[in-house]
């Protein structure tokens, strides 16, 4: 059994928050919650959150962590931590000592990286848990109402939640409504200001079509659904705002990771080595911090890459102090954050490589080395945060006259899954309930990808 | 800065709170769901046959997993080494292969498991689910395990009080008394002083309680029985032989899930038939011509002397490829008829592999002018058919409903 008792925690917690302070973190008032370690799977499966609304999914979540952890092959996360506010942590309390002073102050780079970066600033975290509650009663509602029952809403959140993701990534940008989109293809339609419009033919002016639906290209698909077909029940409707606005929160995370761990490691392993830990925990502390932040062979551990992207940038700039690194963890997200940071010389040292399926196998092709490092830069750039979703985007909704949904995926040189494309194609032509029509590109060819009553089909354009 | 709370770990709340469990339930029905959708592949590719009940079967899920759009593999991706990474190093497998084993599970997000392993026990408990023997209950009675208590087993040193028998329990104390007596005279005569008349109790001991020891006994009554009639005959081949019994082996599964109580007769049939055990049923092969008509006769014997219609619920099932002798056509479809006047349900399953059904007799044309509610007919032409047809048999009652 432990060795501690809370008053321990309090008087270490005390000792780190001074620090916090003297690094000049900034975060919203902190709470943490002793849990044990089914409680922290059943959190895990629920992403964190105290209250959520029931699916099988996250029975389905619960099951596959629960067995990799009876088995061993995964262990738990020393934390979780919520970005609300104020902010909610999970300790669990088989760990020791060490681990939960480590943890704490971990919680605070979180803590104070969800207070600051500013993909967070529309999180609205002081509403995080009221509002996941009201989703949960409002989803209970529905599925106890005997008009509508629980096979139902299931059968529309299966569906939502295969396009969730699909919807605006950056939420910095404010999305226009209708009038405003009307009004900027109006003025984009006017012929620009020619001063020599006398030598010039005039530029003929051409009408924008503002009937169209959508007026330009809509990547909320969720959201349009709702919108737009007339057909959906009102609870049906709510049903997907609910699941949208739950990607929405956790949109940021996404985006953020690499930073977001990094951070909170580095702001850990800073704490730790000046709280003048007694040295039979310090070197607790030295094997449990080398055992996150190592590298996955094979993978990419954002721990290890964000970690060691701080530690370079605080060498870098080591005569401003603090100010360019709360500078940074404001202003960045992964992608902007590795264009900006990641060098040659860091992706050396991280040995970052590029690899290819070649038959069964995953082959590397690539090393960081002179000549490839950039093309391996830009590669992982591509998939980093929301980079690794497709940009899905629907263009008409009505089209060929028949209120058929056509979505152009932006292809980036990375083909679509196409059994998922089919079975996820097929779940928006149940929210839709019209044909839904998908435009990709299958090896090199223009596809359009069908879904309709008849089914699946896939055609080649030309 | 506000001091932060720490909330201390309260068991109770945390037990009360497993709310996980009805999304749990969900999925683990939703399992069960994929598995009966998939049953007739699953029945089709698997040869389950005489396998052990603990056999591990792989089961492909088609229902649980979940899907978004996503990017597939023809684009290359980007992964951390140990410090010297190589080109033409491998460091993984493509998806669909091997994944999902071995140490890499759980850092390879988004890769869902395709398959489950059950025991073929749980799949038949999955299979059989919601089939019941047709109209089991319109023979009324015993479909019963009749509980017979009192059935004497002698006696015990230990027990319940309302089983104390008295008169034993006396008599072993007198007994213990006598003996105690006839030991002190014999002690007296050793010894030569007289025998002091003993006033002293002499007071029961635990060893002289006796008790009535009784056993509860299970009597199964059951009058349920199934015949299960099958073509030997040289003209089934391996294959239809091999349908055939899948057939029956499903039956078989099916009754002893679901019917404890229920009796099983195997006959098998050539020129002649003989009632067999199950394994003979099974493995053994014969051949020789084929009277098909005399299998239902020996049903029909059988049921004379041991079931008799008015109290049992017969049911018999003939599998065959239908290639009868000519002469025997008319015997068997009055056979045929005798069976469906006394039978709940007479099935009649005509395995035709591929092909095979333009150049063969059939029984089917004949039996088609066997005119009864009771009698059911299918045709089997591949293992994929196996399981639909098994269902219809089972299932015709109540669709009638």
């Amino acid at each position: 059994m432990a060795t501690w008792d809370l008053s321990d925690l309090e008087y270490w917690d005390a000792k780190i928050r001074e620090r916090v302070e003297a690094l000049g973190l900034d975060c919203y008032p902190q709470e943490f919650e002793m849990c044990n370690h089914t409680d922290m799977l059943a959190y895990m499966g629920y992403s964190g959150m105290p209250t959520h609304y029931p699916h099988w999914s996250y029975g389905k979540a619960f099951e596959k962590l629960k067995t990799l952890y009876d088995y061993g092959v995964s262990g738990l996360p020393y934390e979780m931590v919520i970005n609300s506010s104020p902010a909610l942590a999970y300790l669990m309390r088989d760990n020791s000592l060490c681990l939960q002073i480590l943890t704490i102050a971990h919680v605070y780079g979180h803590n104070d990286f969800f207070k600051n970066n500013f993909t967070f600033k529309s999180t609205r975290a002081e509403f995080t848990l009221g509002t996941f509650k009201a989703h949960a009663e409002r989803v209970r509602g529905y599925m106890e109402d005997p008009s509508i029952g629980a096979d139902r809403v299931e059968n529309i959140l299966d569906a939502a939640h295969a396009l969730s993701l699909q919807r605006r990534r950056n939420l910095a940008i404010r999305k226009l409504s209708e009038d405003e989109h009307r009004e900027r293809l109006l003025q984009d339609a006017e012929p620009a200001p020619d001063p020599f419009q006398a030598l010039h033919r005039r530029t003929e002016y051409v009408q924008p079509d503002l009937q169209r639906l959508p007026l330009t290209p809509e990547p909320d698909l969720l959201l349009f659904i709702a919108e737009h077909n007339p057909y959906l029940a009102n609870w049906e409707r709510d049903l997907l705002e609910i699941v949208d606005e739950e990607a929405r929160y956790f949109i940021p995370q996404i985006e953020t990771k690499i930073m977001n761990e990094g951070w909170a490691s580095w702001v850990h392993r800073e704490i730790m080595s000046s709280i003048d830990l007694p040295q039979e925990l310090y070197l607790e502390f030295l094997v449990r911090h080398n055992q996150v932040v190592r590298p996955t062979p094979g993978g990419l551990n954002p721990y290890h890459i964000g970690l060691k992207l701080w530690t370079d940038l605080k060498e870098g700039h080591e005569a401003s102090g603090m100010a360019k690194l709360l500078e940074v963890r404001e202003t960045d997200r992964d992608v902007s954050f590795l264009r900006r940071h990641l060098t040659e010389e860091a992706m050396r040292e991280l040995d970052l490589f590029q690899y290819e399926a070649r038959g069964d196998d995953l082959v590397v092709t690539g090393v960081s080395d002179e000549d490839g490092w950039h093309d391996i830069k830009e590669q992982f750039l591509r998939s980093v945060g929301m980079g690794s979703m497709p940009v899905i985007e629907i263009v008409d909704a009505d089209f060929g006259r028949k209120r058929t949904l056509y979505m152009v995926h932006q292809h980036d040189g990375r083909d679509l899954q196409l059994e998922n494309a089919e079975k996820t194609l097929a779940y928006a032509f149940r929210l839709w309930g019209r044909e839904c029509v998908l435009e990709t590109v299958v090896s090199g060819k223009r596809t359009m990808l069908t879904f309709n009553d008849r089914g699946f089909s896939a055609k080649s354009l030309k | 800065m506000p001091t932060s709370i720490f909330r201390p770990f309260r068991a109770s709340e945390a037990e009360r709170s497993d709310r996980t469990a009805g999304d749990r339930l969900r999925h683990r029905q939703k399992i069960r769901e994929a598995i009966r959708e998939n049953i007739a592949d699953i029945i089709a590719e698997e040869s389950i046959i005489g396998k052990s009940r603990d056999r591990i079967i792989k089961v492909p899920i088609r229902g649980v997993r979940e899907f978004r759009f996503v990017f597939g593999d023809n684009a290359p991706g980007v992964g951390q080494g140990d410090g010297d990474s190589q080109p033409g190093q491998i460091v993984g497998k493509a998806k669909g292969e091997g994944q999902g084993s071995g140490d890499k599970a759980g850092d390879q997000p988004g890769v869902d498991y395709y398959e489950t392993d059950v025991t073929l026990e749980e799949l038949i408990e999955i299979m059989f689910e919601d089939l019941d023997l047709p109209d089991l209950e319109r023979k009324a009675l015993r479909q019963i395990e009749a509980l017979r208590f009192n059935k004497r087993r002698g006696y015990r040193q230990v027990g319940i009080r309302v089983r104390l028998d008295k008169q034993r329990t006396v008599r072993s104390r007198l007994k213990r008394k006598a003996a105690a007596k006839r030991a002190q005279e014999r002690e007296a005569a050793l010894t030569g002083t007289p025998v002091a008349p003993d006033t002293r109790r002499f007071p029961y001991h635990d060893k002289d309680l006796t008790y009535r020891h009784k056993t509860t006994e299970i009597r199964n009554e059951s009058n349920a029985v199934v015949m299960c009639i099958m073509d030997t005959s040289g003209s089934m081949d391996t294959m239809k032989k091999y349908l055939a019994r899948s057939f029956f082996f499903l039956l078989y599964q099916f009754i002893c899930t679901k019917y404890r109580a229920v009796e099983i007769v195997f006959i098998s049939h050539h020129t002649e038939a003989t009632e067999v055990t199950e394994d003979e049923f099974f493995y053994k092969g014969e051949s020789g011509g084929t009277f098909i008509s005399s299998g239902y006769q020996r049903a029909l014997d059988i049921i004379t002397e041991r079931y008799h219609p008015s109290l049992w619920n017969i049911y018999a099932f003939h599998c065959s490829d239908g290639d009868n002798f000519d002469s025997d056509n008319t015997a068997a479809l009055q056979a045929a008829s005798e069976l469906t006047d006394i039978c709940n349900l007479f099935g009649y399953g005509e395995i035709k592999p591929l092909g095979s059904r333009y150049y063969e007799s059939s029984m089917l044309n004949i039996f088609r002018r066997l005119d009864a509610d009771n009698f059911q007919t299918v045709l089997i032409e591949r293992k994929e058919d196996i399981w639909p047809s098994f269902k219809a048999f089972l299932a015709k009652e109540r669709t009638a409903d």
